[in-house]
């Protein structure tokens, strides 16, 4: 199949790319970028006039919700929406039930990806057994299974001595270790963020101390084990300064940041909003500020965080709802906000969503070059739609975006030279 | 052809009530009556009752808010005031004075209430105006003034000085 | 970063709890929190306990206000007193009143908060008093009610508890008046207290000249000041020129939880004692909730003096809830 591209504004930041120009695809490759030879024939040729033709996403953080959790989203509805907001690449967190800690279940979620037929799906192999933080799963077994690193994710970290030898015996095998920044002892039964709504709410609050002390603790022992490490999900001003500096000194530790993060505050949680019951919580408008100013100069990624429910996991009074928020369609939308409001640029949006992601797994995706695997996105930077039902693909319907405009349409994917989608 | 009631003398009207609860009194051979008034144009006339037959026992006043038949369709009246009724209803002969006596549904609500306070020897009902047109089996033992209003218009008693009587379209 | 301050979702917030409370003409149709009422509104619910405050002189304690009517104590999470108080106010108002342990029937069963509403409206139910231990479970039953059904919060986890707050105000206002001049101190578990919550908010509503809390930090939620107040470590300084004290009661769990050492050094930082007052005005007025914990909150000379107003508190919390009872049943009906 043959696939050309034309009149596209192609913004590729690993080639340095910025320019309209024409992109021929063929045998699932991108063949030429620029100069066409006129003996190309394509099958399907996609008018890309007014639009910008980018390296499909790569999203660090998703729950697809498979096996175990049908009832919520499966791989097929969930990697359905990811193509349709851009994504081509998707890692999964291993809190499926099994628990993803041994090589047949990475098999089970990497077939139904293929039969599903939309984003490749990269899993993430569970840290410890059954995610409980006391045996070191099989993570060499993982690997070879197609685990594109180690998490802990969504759960918190286990003790530090646990924590430690993971790091170790993961450096072992120069696996990356995908960790969320949370201290539980102090998070406790904590909801939203701890502050001025949580007192009026009279909500049990999240303290930001409840992600420094868990960021100060990884990074020493990141520093000592000679670990790949990933903090995903990171929520305060105070954090972004913190591995900022420690990314000074070490350039094996990244992180990232999940796009709703970077536009929503502890405000919106309004009265007991539960669509705003998110994991990390949403925190004070400095620190959104901040984490913009760390996705900005490059101290994130931005991941998608998504975490599909059932109607039923957020009708219950607040503290009882499930966490958490069906991110995936918004992402793109929100990332093109920062770049309309003046904050970033088109190379930095394509850097911070598919070439950073892509380069801290490892992945060779996330660029256009030449014989590179055509994983591309088509956008509408124009295009304005309303969160409903009529634009929706994921089966969680908890954003709390839900009935608010967006500007900014995905409307072609490719996978492999595939068209997967087409709006 | 309807009175115009603005121009009634509303003190006179009460002087006459007095006299005529005077000889109620005195024909029952009632001693030492409980008067108690309907918020808030029967308190007003009430008050000066009680100062004109220099009754002992103290003034009483309901508000009858609670105890209307009609709570579920128009809701809580919101400048309901506490009722005040001193000592005891049981045993006692009561005087119960409203300002204008219409459907008789006040004055169902009212006997209620002060049932609900203990049980009467007796209840005399003195009104200042009774304007006809009832809906309940009840009547006054003492009227000040007859009118015969078409059943659009309210006749309410504005007050508390001076005392005037005041028709409007309902 | 100036230019991203317009977060993304401004325009969709959800409406805050004084709208989800008062219908289109600003009368209350639920009543789940203080914050956000007007001074209008407290006020009428104050004056309309004043005039059933009255109805217990009655030889029939009763008046027929609510006759027909359902109301459903639904208790989430056990109390007692609580629960007493307003089947009391229900039965005062002639209601129909059924009360629902919760915590010990269906939801054990895993049933859902929703299915439980749902079974009840099927029976018919007017008006709901819901007590629960998660902090905004009024306002969730509150959305999901059908259109006639008020709501009333018993008290949500640490967020509210506005009828106790409003009969607390009712007391303060029938020994001195008036608010305006007032310097009120709350002393004890702030960060765990609901009733703090609503009082603070309610006496700022009602134009306090200043609220103060007094505790030790662990016993302090985060930013207190946003809600209105004026932090005091100590009672000598905070308890300075106070014309009301309200003690809040103080749970054992708290030493568990490391957030004090003992009762004893409680009691002896934060306890009200006869010497203390001292540091108040001489005609200081000392509340509390009930139930008293003696040597650990306050001296029972300090509970059973002549500042102490606990005894009338209890009296007033009757009047408060038949007026907000009738207040929200009341005006549902207007139009419908």
């Amino acid at each position: 199949m043959n696939i050309l591209i034309k009149n596209g504004r192609v913004i590729d930041p690993v080639n340095e790319r910025d320019v309209i120009q024409d992109i021929a695809i063929s045998g699932g490759k991108i063949q030429h970028v620029g100069d066409v030879p006129a003996s190309f024939v394509a099958d399907i040729s996609i008018d890309a006039s007014d639009k910008l033709v980018l390296p499909g996403f790569v999203d660090l953080n998703a729950s697809l919700r498979e096996p175990g959790y049908e009832h919520k989203a499966t791989i097929a509805s969930e990697t359905k929406a990811a193509v349709a907001a851009g994504y081509t690449t998707v890692c999964c967190l291993p809190n499926t039930q099994p628990v993803l800690d041994t090589p047949s279940v990475a098999q089970l979620i990497l077939d139904k990806a293929e039969a599903a037929g939309y984003a490749k799906v990269r899993p993430l192999g569970a840290l410890t057994v059954a995610l409980e933080g006391t045996t070191l799963s099989e993570m060499y077994a993982l690997k070879k299974a197609g685990c594109v690193a180690m998490s802990q994710a969504p759960n918190s970290n286990p003790n530090s001595q646990v924590l430690r030898r993971a790091l170790q015996y993961a450096s072992t095998h120069d696996i990356l270790v995908v960790l969320k920044p949370e201290d539980t002892a102090i998070k406790d039964d904590g909801c939203i963020h701890d502050g001025a709504i949580s007192s009026k709410l009279g909500l049990p609050g999240i303290p930001t101390s409840a992600e420094t002390v868990a960021i100060a603790q990884i990074i020493e022992l990141a520093e000592e084990t000679g670990a790949r490490v990933h903090l995903t999900g990171i929520s305060s001003a105070r954090a972004v300064s913190m591995i900022a500096r420690a990314q000074f000194t070490n350039n094996a530790i990244s992180a990232d940041v999940h796009a709703h993060q970077l536009h929503l505050t502890e405000l919106d949680v309004g009265t007991f909003d539960a669509n705003h019951h998110t994991s990390p919580p949403l925190r004070t408008a400095e620190d959104r500020d901040a984490l913009i100013a760390g996705v900005v100069q490059g101290v994130f990624s931005v991941s998608s965080g998504h975490r599909p429910h059932e109607e039923e996991a957020k009708q219950a009074p607040f503290p009882s709802t499930e966490s958490g928020t069906s991110s995936l369609e918004t992402v793109f939308p929100l990332m093109l906000k920062l770049v309309s409001d003046g904050l970033m640029d088109w190379s930095q949006l394509v850097s911070r969503l598919a070439s950073g992601p892509a380069e801290i797994l490892g992945l060779d995706v996330g660029n256009l070059s030449i014989q590179s695997a055509a994983d591309i996105c088509i956008v509408d930077p124009k295009t304005t739609w309303l969160v409903n039902e009529n634009h929706w693909l994921s089966r969680g319907i908890n954003t709390p975006f839900w009935g608010h405009q967006m500007t900014g349409q995905v409307t072609h994917t490719l996978v492999n030279g595939r068209l997967v989608f087409e709006k | 052809m309807e009175t115009d009631v603005t121009s009634i003398d509303v003190n006179a009207i009460i002087e006459v009530m007095a006299e005529d609860v005077k000889s109620h009194i005195a024909r029952n051979k009632i001693v030492d009556p409980l008067m108690i008034g309907v918020h808030t144009g029967g308190l007003w006339v009430a008050e000066k009752l009680h100062e004109k037959l220099g009754l002992t026992k103290p003034l009483g006043e309901i508000d009858i808010s609670f105890y209307r038949d009609d709570f579920t369709r128009i809701g809580l009246n919101p400048q309901v005031k506490p009722s005040k009724i001193p000592g005891e209803v049981e045993g006692e002969h009561i005087i119960l004075v409203d300002d204008v006596l219409y459907t008789g549904r006040t004055i169902r609500a009212a006997l209620n209430e002060i049932f609900d306070y203990g049980r009467p020897d007796s209840v005399t009902l003195a009104v200042l105006v009774d304007r006809g047109a009832r809906e309940l089996p009840l009547h006054a033992d003492i009227i000040g003034l007859k009118l015969d209003l078409s059943p659009q218009k309210q006749v309410k008693l504005t007050g508390p000085a001076p005392l005037v009587l005041e028709t409007n379209r309902n | 970063m100036s230019s991203s301050k317009q977060p993304a979702s401004t325009s969709f917030k959800a409406p805050d709890s004084s709208c989800l409370q008062l219908d289109e003409q600003g009368r209350l149709r639920h009543f789940l929190t203080t914050e956000g009422l007007s001074k209008d509104v407290l006020t009428e619910i104050m004056d309309v306990a004043e005039s059933f405050s009255t109805v217990s002189n009655q030889a029939v304690k009763k008046v027929p206000v609510l006759r027909g009517k359902t109301i459903v104590n639904l208790f989430f999470e056990n109390s007692t007193r609580t629960r007493t108080t307003f089947e009391l106010a229900a039965k005062r108002l002639s209601a129909d009143v059924i009360s629902l342990n919760i915590a010990t029937s269906a939801a054990a069963k895993g049933e859902s908060v929703l299915d439980t509403i749902r079974n009840l409206e099927a029976m018919h139910a007017d008006m709901f008093v819901v007590r629960h231990s998660d902090s905004g479970a009024a306002h969730f039953i509150a959305r999901h009610v059908a259109p006639h059904v008020s709501v009333i919060n018993a008290g949500d986890g640490r967020h509210a508890h506005p009828t106790q707050a409003m009969l607390d105000m009712f007391t303060i206002r029938r020994v001195k008046n008036e608010f305006t001049n007032l310097k009120v101190a709350i002393i004890g578990d702030i960060l765990h207290s609901r009733v703090a919550r609503s009082q603070i908010h309610a006496l700022n509503i009602l134009g306090a000249k200043e609220v103060r809390v007094i505790a030790p930090k662990t016993l302090l939620p985060s930013d207190v000041d946003s809600l209105g107040v004026h932090v005091y470590g100590d009672l000598r300084s905070g308890l300075n020129d106070v014309d009301v004290i309200i003690m809040l009661r103080l749970q054992r769990e708290r030493m568990g939880g490391a957030m004090l050492p003992s009762e004893h050094e409680y009691f002896e930082c934060f306890g009200l004692t006869q010497a203390k007052l001292a540091y108040a005005k001489p005609d200081v007025t000392v509340m509390h909730p009930g139930p008293i914990n003696r040597g650990v909150e306050m001296d029972a000379a300090v509970a059973d003096g002549p500042n102490s107003v606990i005894l009338q508190q209890v009296t007033n919390g009757i009047a408060i809830r038949m007026a907000v009872m009738t207040l929200t049943m009341g005006h549902n009906r207007v139009g419908g």
